[in-house]
């Protein structure tokens, strides 16, 4: 290679931290939307890269639906100890106990849909005015026309057939009281470029994505955790597998596959040989064809 | 590997979702739920064939109206790059989409079908490459299986192109002859056009030279924000926080910030990974200075030896992407690389005729879609280089201070 240039992930790395320090420049209350997943963890490892020798000049915001896996949040908990940024948790579970939102029901029911109305909650709450995100355009089709600079009407709502042009590398933040911005600083990068880049930069993940021995349910083509959430339906029954995630949502929807990739050169190699999508197994998005962008323009991450 | 980004305009029937889709599945970058996906949605529309624009067409309008209306990025790799394609609409009237996907494109796609040659469209897309200075096009003409593979069409196309290419200000062009259907010269050399001596279209993508596209001679350094820790360690730390938009920067480099015109020197260049001898473009990193002076958020710095212009008068080249056109003495935010300040537009030379490239005097009101050259005064001075020589200092938008739409985009001219 040239002297003068630089590795995709090193553009890739550029762009983003370049993405994040526009946030903190442009807006009065930002923060990054935490969900304990691969990419929200890469996205807070560039934030800490775009300000050091600072900390993390935001806090983080994690939506706890009630049915996380555990592992998740012991990790989030030590991640913020280890950054010493400001948690901020959003509960499910509390806006259901309000009547702010209502549980579905049903053999299926998730609380993937109620983390809409507690995320706004919480934006409103604390007055949030950029959140940034870890979605990235190569997982999901509606995914594919979103701005790194996302508008949010007063309701959260994302108008996709109204957004704003992104041209150069120049990002309007302008916006009226009431309204925010989603900010997706790592739009750009694919699932092998997160996992090449935590390989190249070693960053820690939730031992979850490695293979490990569970208690699971086969069901729709992915294996569905055993917990204490999920019901059996009739014929099914509980296995011990060795498995991994490639996602990792709720505990009721993430589906994870047999593999016994435990290291990260493993599961690059699997990655990288694999034959279909990571959200092939999240069953929020088999809803329909426009789920995820019905869902985004109800002010879903 | 490097990262090449290209972008690709085009609208019903021309082949470029088949391209894409050609593309994406022969590198293997379309997954196999993916692809049942279309599959289902082909079937359940009534379609004989796998419609690989459902791919791409993500929004439920778009669905619906079978048609691209906004810009979708897509990606593939191949061992040697990684690829960010900006598929976008091909129609006049989304124009400004077309210079959306433009504007961040080392390459231009542009498809001709052989049958038809050199049409109205094809003028469209590359005159937007070259106002928006893409450096490289590559000129696909496609459907070649329809005119027997011909050689002889081929290069009556190619003659064609290049009587109309005199008018462009780009120097790369090369030709492909492909059948993005079939896949002859997508990936693979085709067999039935021994003829063609050249490279297939991904070997060309994959090694055409792009590391010199960057400006590694004029030295610019947007601050975008600053960096002062308040822990005892980094006490009197004052990083100032960009990413290089020219030039090489190192470590005892004089150096001015503008518009002050305040002057020091280079005392260290940091990332997260440790101090480095040099940063280049698009690098993003911090910069400490020798003397404490007053540096902050929209200020450059650059070094001595070649300036930018500072001014409050910018000549552009505008595009103008919402619906309702400029209002007489209306005041627009200008952003130009980190800065922002109010602008009015002064005078209004003429509009620019995107099929023919042809100066329109007295044109009327500018209208959305249409590109006009202007002359805007700001209320504070800017700090910039001509379009031509620097894509990220020579940019601007404009922001309607009523709605916050961003309303035009802008090549700086001189």
């Amino acid at each position: 290679m040239h002297k003068y240039s630089l590795t995709h992930l090193q553009e890739l790395e550029s762009e983003a931290i370049y993405v994040i320090r526009e946030v903190v420049a442009q807006f009065d209350r930002p923060a990054i939307l935490f969900s304990g997943g691969k990419d929200s963890i890469v996205v807070t490892h560039l934030a800490k890269k775009a300000f050091w020798p600072a900390k993390i000049p935001m806090p983080l915001i994690h939506i706890d639906t009630g049915h996380n896996f555990p592992e998740t949040m012991e990790f989030r908990d030590s991640l913020v100890e280890k950054l010493g940024v400001q948690l901020i948790v959003g509960s499910v579970q509390e806006a259901i106990d309000k009547g702010r939102a209502v549980e579905e029901s049903g053999i299926n029911a998730s609380r993937n849909e109620l983390q809409i109305v507690t995320l706004l909650d919480a934006i409103e709450k604390h007055k949030i005015d950029a959140a940034i995100g870890g979605a990235r355009r190569d997982e999901e089709k509606a995914r594919s026309k979103e701005r790194f600079f996302s508008h949010r009407d007063e309701f959260g709502q994302w108008d996709p057939k109204n957004q704003r042009p992104e041209l150069w590398n120049i990002f309007n933040g302008r916006k009226r009281m009431g309204e925010h911005f989603r900010v997706f600083p790592i739009s750009n990068w694919t699932e092998m470029d997160i996992w090449n880049y935590i390989l190249q930069e070693n960053i820690d993940i939730p031992s979850l994505y490695f293979a490990h021995n569970r208690n699971a349910v086969y069901r729709d083509g992915t294996w569905l955790p055993a917990s204490e959430f999920l019901s059996l339906r009739d014929g099914e029954f509980v296995e011990n597998k060795l498995m991994r995630f490639r996602t990792l949502g709720d505990i009721t929807i993430t589906g994870g596959i047999e593999s016994d990739a435990d290291t990260l050169e493993k599961i690059v190699a699997e990655v990288s040989a694999t034959r279909s999508t990571e959200r092939g197994n999240r069953s929020d998005d088999k809803r329909s064809d426009t789920s995820m962008e019905d869902r985004k323009k109800q002010g879903y991450f | 590997m490097e990262l090449l980004r290209f972008t690709t305009a085009g609208s019903v029937d021309d082949g470029k979702s088949t391209l894409i889709g050609r593309l994406l599945y022969d590198s293997k970058s379309i997954f196999e739920d993916q692809m049942e996906a279309v599959r289902k949605s082909s079937e359940r529309k009534g379609l004989e064939h796998v419609d690989l624009s459902l791919l791409t067409d993500g929004l439920r309008s778009e669905r619906e109206q079978g048609i691209t209306i906004d810009v979708a990025y897509r990606y593939f790799a191949t061992p040697k790059r990684k690829f960010i394609i900006a598929d976008t609409p091909g129609h006049i009237q989304y124009t400004r989409n077309m210079v959306t996907g433009a504007s961040t494109a080392n390459v231009a796609l542009v498809l001709i079908d052989a049958r038809k040659g050199v049409v109205e469209q094809t003028c469209r897309h590359s005159f937007i490459a070259s106002l928006l200075k893409i450096p490289h096009i590559i000129v696909c003409i496609n459907k070649m299986d329809l005119v027997d593979y011909s050689e002889e069409v081929f290069n009556k196309v190619v003659e064609q192109y290049e009587d109309f290419a005199a008018k462009i200000d780009v120097t790369d062009i090369r030709f492909v002859p492909i059948s993005a259907l079939n896949g002859d010269n997508v990936v693979n050399e085709s067999e039935n056009m021994t003829w063609y001596k050249g490279e297939s279209l991904l070997h060309t993508l994959e090694t055409i030279h792009i590391s010199s596209d960057e400006n590694h001679l004029d030295a610019r350094f947007p601050v975008q924000t600053v960096i002062r820790p308040h822990a005892d360690e980094y006490h009197d730390y004052r990083g100032y926080a960009g990413r290089i938009a020219g030039g090489i920067f190192k470590p005892g480099d004089k150096i001015t910030v503008l518009p002050s015109g305040l002057t020091s020197a280079i005392k260290s260049i940091d990332t997260f990974s440790g101090p480095v001898e040099e940063a280049f473009a698009p690098m993003s990193v911090s910069i400490t200075l020798e003397d404490d002076i007053d540096v902050s958020r929209g200020d450059m710095i650059v070094k001595n030896e070649s300036e930018p212009f500072v001014s409050q008068d910018i000549e552009v080249m505008l595009c103008w992407m919402a619906a309702r056109g400029p209002r007489p003495g209306a005041k627009y935010f200008v952003k130009n690389t980190t800065r922002e300040a109010m602008a009015i537009i002064k005078d209004v030379y003429y509009k620019l005729d995107i099929n023919t490239m042809e100066k329109q005097e007295d044109a009327g009101d500018i209208k959305m879609n249409e590109m006009a050259r202007v002359r805007l005064r700001t209320t504070q001075p800017f700090v910039f280089d001509e379009y031509r020589k620097n894509r990220i200092t020579g940019s601007l938008i404009l922001v309607d201070e009523a709605t916050n739409e961003t309303v035009a985009a802008g090549t700086i001219l001189l």
